[in-house]
C-alpha cells in the first residue's frame, strides 16, 4: 500500500522503457500538459484515462514527437526512451517513429491498396528484401490486427473502401508491420464493434510479450481488461499513476475516484 | 407541482419555437426562391451571351471553312518553261494561255484582258504550278489538270457574299467578270471543297491562301516552352513554400507577392520580356521561345497558387499517418501528398496554359504579330501565335479575312474548350476518395 502513496516512483529501473520528467506542452499560450513525470514499463500495457480534453492525446504524441508537426506546439522537460533523450538534437524523429509506432484516434489509411498500406512502413525502412518477405509481413500484420480473414481476398482494393472499424484495424496492421518497440494507440477501439474490440485487445495482449504498449481509452472496462498500469490525467496534470488494479479498486486521489465512478468526465 | 412547472416551461418553449419557425419560414422560403431566380437569370444571361458570341462567329466563320476552286487544264508549254531554267519560267503566261482556252473571245495579246481572266485564279496558282513542275520536271510538255483556289473576290461572289443584285459600280466584280466566272461555272470547273489551306498554309497577303499553320506551330512552341518552364518551377516553388519553407515574415512576403503577380496585367509582362529577354539577353524578336518565356512568367503564379491550394487540400491525417510509420518529410510530400494533389495541380496547370494560349498583349509587345509567310521550324524562328494571328487578320482590309478571322477564333476556342475538357477529365479521373 505504501507504493500507492508515491505511485510515480514505484518501479524497478531495469524495466523502464520510457521515462518522462516534468514534461510541459504548450499550444501557443495554452498549457496543455503540466509537469508530467511518468515511467512507462517495457513489456507492459499502460492505459491513459481521463476526461475529454485533459491532454491524453497530447502527451501520447510527445512520445513519438508527432507534436513537432504542429507549429504552435512546444514541448519542455525530459523524455527518455531507453535512457536516450527523445528531444535531443541528435535524434532524428524519423528514426524515433520507426521505433515508436502510432495508431491514431481517427482511422487514417492511405488512399492506396490494403496491401500497400501495410507494406508501406516495411518498404521505406527496407525491412523486406524480397516480395515474398513482404507478403509474409503483410499477412502477419493483418492477422495480428484481426483483419486477415476479411481482407485476404481484396488486398489490392483501396484501404479507404473498408468500413470504419476495418480501417482502424488496417491502421493497427500498418503500425505493427514495422515491428515497433513501443506502440502508441489513441483510442484504437472507439470505432470498433465488440468482436473486433476483443480481437484488438487480444492483439494488445500479444504485443505485450515483446513491446511496450500505451493505449488511450475512454472505456474503464477496457483499461481494466488490457492494462497493467493506468495513468489518470485531469486538466493537463497526471493525477495518479499506478497498477491498474489499485487505481480501479483503491484510488488515492479523490479526483481519480470521482472519474472512475462516473462523477467527473 | 414542482414537476409540472418545468414541463410547462418546456411545452411553452416548444410551442413558441414552432410558432417562430412557422412565422419566419415563409420569409426564408421567399428569400430562397429569389436567390434561385437570380442565379438562374444570371446563368441564362451568361449562356445567351455565349450563344450570341459563338453564333456570330459561326455564322461568319463557316464561310472560311470552304474555298472556291477552279480546275483547269494546263499545257505546260516547253517554250515557256524549260527544265534548265527551273524554278524560273513563264508560269503566269502558261496559266493565261490555259485560261484562254475557256474564253476564246478574249484576245490574249491584249495584256489587260489577259490579266483579267488570269485574275480569276488566285495569285498562288502560278506558284502551285511551279512547285508541281519543279517536283516532277517530266510534266513539261504535258497537259495536266490543275485545281487552284480562285482569288478572293470570286470566292466571295461564289459564296454569295458579293451580291449580284447590287449596282455594278458598288460591286467589287463588274458584270463582265461575273459573266466570265459563270461561264467557268457552267463548264463545271468550279467547286467549293473544304478549305484545308486554313490549317495547312501559313499566313499570306491573299486571303484565299492564308492559313493558320504558322500560328498553330508558333502557339505550340510557345505553349511548350511555357509549360516546360512554368510547370516544374511552379510546382517546385509551391512545394517549397507550402511544405518546407519556415512560416515567417519572409515567406508571408513572398506569398503576398506571388498573389499580386497573378493580378498583374499581361501587357506589363510583355514590356518586361521586351526589356529583359530581348533587350538584355539579346534573344530573337518574334520567336515563340521568347513568347513562351513571357507566357511562363504569367502562368507561374497561377500554377503556384493552384498547386498550393491542392497541397493544402490534402487532409492532414494522411501526413500524420505517413509520419507516424516513420516516413521522412520528403517521403510524405512526394509519396503521399503530391500524388493526392496531382489532379488539382494538373487542372490548375491546364487552366493556366489555356489562359496563356489566348493571351495576346504580351505577344504583341515582343513582336509575335509580324507578317510571316512560312511556318516556324524551331522555337527560335519568327512566328505568330493564334491570338496574334487573329489580331493581324482582324486588322487586314481584304474582305476575305473577315470570315477567316472568325474561323481562326473558332479554332482558338476549339483548343481552349479541348484543354478545359482535358482538365475536367483529369480531375474526375484522378480524383481519389479518402
Ligand atoms: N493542435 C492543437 N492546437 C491547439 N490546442 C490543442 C491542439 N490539440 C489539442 N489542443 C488542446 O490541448 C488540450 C488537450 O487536448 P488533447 O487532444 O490532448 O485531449 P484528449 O485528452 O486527447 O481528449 P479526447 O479524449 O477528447 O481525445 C485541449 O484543451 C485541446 O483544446
Ligand atoms: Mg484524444
Amino acid at each position: 500500500m505504501k507504493d500507492n502513496l508515491e505511485g510515480r516512483k514505484l518501479v524497478n529501473q531495469m524495466d523502464v522503457k520510457i521515462e518522462t520528467r516534468d514534461v510541459q506542452v504548450f499550444y501557443g499560450d495554452t498549457h496543455a500538459i503540466k509537469d508530467v513525470s511518468v515511467d512507462i514499463l517495457d513489456k507492459t500495457v499502460t492505459s491513459f484515462i481521463g476526461p475529454s480534453g485533459c491532454g491524453k492525446s497530447t502527451f501520447l504524441r510527445c512520445i513519438n514527437r508527432m507534436n513537432d508537426t504542429i507549429p504552435s506546439a512546444r514541448v519542455e522537460g525530459t523524455l527518455l526512451l531507453d535512457g536516450e533523450d527523445i528531444y535531443h538534437s541528435g535524434i532524428d524523429p524519423v528514426q524515433l517513429r520507426a521505433k515508436v509506432g502510432m495508431v491514431f484516434q481517427k482511422p487514417n489509411p492511405f488512399p492506396k491498396s490494403i496491401y500497400d498500406n501495410v507494406a508501406y512502413g516495411p518498404r521505406i525502412h527496407g525491412l523486406a528484401s524480397t516480395k515474398a518477405d513482404l507478403d509474409v509481413i503483410v499477412e502477419n500484420s493483418l492477422r495480428r490486427a484481426a483483419l486477415w480473414d476479411e481482407a485476404k481476398d481484396r488486398l489490392l482494393e483501396p484501404g479507404t473502401g473498408l468500413s470504419g472499424g476495418q480501417q482502424q484495424r488496417l491502421c493497427i496492421a500498418r503500425a505493427v508491420a514495422t515491428e515497433p518497440e513501443v506502440l502508441l494507440m489513441d483510442e484504437p477501439c472507439s470505432a470498433l464493434d465488440p468482436i473486433a474490440t476483443a480481437q484488438v485487445e487480444e492483439l494488445i495482449d500479444e504485443l505485450k510479450q515483446n513491446f511496450s504498449v500505451v493505449i488511450v481509452t475512454h472505456s474503464m472496462q477496457q483499461a481494466a481488461r488490457v492494462s497493467q498500469k493506468t495513468a489518470f490525467f485531469h486538466l493537463g496534470y497526471l493525477v495518479e499513476y499506478g497498477d491498474t488494479d489499485t487505481i480501479f479498486t483503491n484510488p488515492v486521489d479523490p479526483r481519480t475516484e470521482s472519474y472512475i465512478t462516473g462523477r467527473i468526465g | 407541482m414542482t414537476d409540472i412547472t418545468p414541463d410547462n416551461v418546456n411545452a411553452g418553449q416548444t410551442n413558441s419555437t414552432a410558432e417562430a419557425v412557422r412565422r419566419s419560414l415563409s420569409r426564408r422560403n421567399r428569400k430562397q426562391v429569389i436567390l434561385q431566380g437570380l442565379g438562374i437569370a444570371a446563368i441564362v444571361f451568361a449562356l445567351s451571351m455565349l450563344l450570341i458570341l459563338v453564333g456570330t462567329l459561326v455564322s461568319t466563320g463557316f464561310q472560311a471553312f470552304t474555298q472556291t476552286h477552279v480546275e483547269i487544264e494546263v499545257f505546260v508549254d516547253p517554250q515557256e518553261i524549260k527544265s534548265e531554267n527551273l524554278p524560273r519560267g513563264g508560269f503566269n503566261n502558261v496559266l493565261a494561255t490555259s485560261m484562254g482556252q475557256y474564253f476564246p473571245d478574249v484576245d490574249l495579246s491584249d495584256r489587260a484582258a489577259s490579266r483579267e481572266i488570269t485574275s480569276i485564279l488566285s495569285n498562288g496558282a502560278q506558284f502551285k504550278l511551279r512547285d508541281m513542275v519543279v517536283a516532277d520536271p517530266d510534266l513539261i510538255g504535258q497537259t495536266i489538270k490543275l485545281k487552284v483556289p480562285t482569288s478572293d473576290p470570286y470566292d466571295q461572289l461564289n459564296k454569295g457574299l458579293i451580291k449580284r443584285d447590287t449596282a455594278e459600280q458598288n460591286r467589287r466584280v463588274d458584270d463582265a467578270a461575273i459573266e466570265k466566272f459563270d461561264r467557268l461555272d457552267e463548264l463545271g470547273l468550279v467547286s467549293k471543297p473544304l478549305n484545308t489551306a486554313l490549317i495547312t498554309n501559313a499566313d499570306s497577303r491573299f486571303p484565299e491562301l492564308a492559313g493558320l499553320k504558322g500560328a498553330l506551330i508558333g502557339s505550340f512552341w510557345a505553349l511548350l516552352t511555357c509549360f516546360v518552364i512554368s510547370f516544374p518551377l511552379g510546382i517546385g516553388a509551391a512545394i517549397y513554400l507550402e511544405e518546407f519553407a519556415p512560416k515567417n515574415r519572409i515567406s508571408d512576403f513572398i506569398e503576398i507577392n506571388i498573389n499580386n503577380l497573378a493580378a498583374v496585367p499581361s501587357v506589363v509582362f510583355g514590356l518586361l520580356a521586351l526589356a529583359v529577354f530581348i533587350g538584355w539577353f539579346g534573344l530573337p524578336r518574334s520567336a515563340p521561345l521568347v513568347g513562351g518565356m513571357t507566357l511562363a512568367l504569367m502562368t507561374l503564379p497561377t500554377i503556384i497558387i493552384a498547386t498550393r491550394a491542392a497541397l493544402k487540400a490534402v487532409p492532414p491525417s494522411i501526413r500524420e499517418a505517413a509520419l507516424g510509420v516513420g516516413a521522412s518529410k520528403h517521403q510524405v510530400v512526394f509519396q503521399h501528398v503530391l500524388p493526392l494533389a496531382m489532379p488539382g495541380i494538373l487542372t490548375g496547370t491546364i487552366i493556366g496554359l489555356a489562359q496563356a494560349l489566348g493571351e495576346t498583349a504580351p505577344l504583341l509587345l515582343i513582336g509575335m504579330n509580324a507578317f510571316i509567310t512560312s511556318a516556324p521550324t524551331s522555337p527560335f524562328d519568327s512566328a505568330t501565335a493564334l491570338p496574334t494571328q487573329i489580331f493581324i487578320w482582324a486588322d487586314s482590309p481584304e474582305r476575305g479575312f473577315v470570315s477567316r478571322t472568325s474561323a481562326a477564333i473558332l479554332v482558338l476556342l476549339g483548343f481552349l474548350i479541348t484543354m478545359n475538357a482535358i482538365a475536367i477529365y483529369l480531375r474526375q479521373r484522378l480524383h481519389k476518395q479518402w
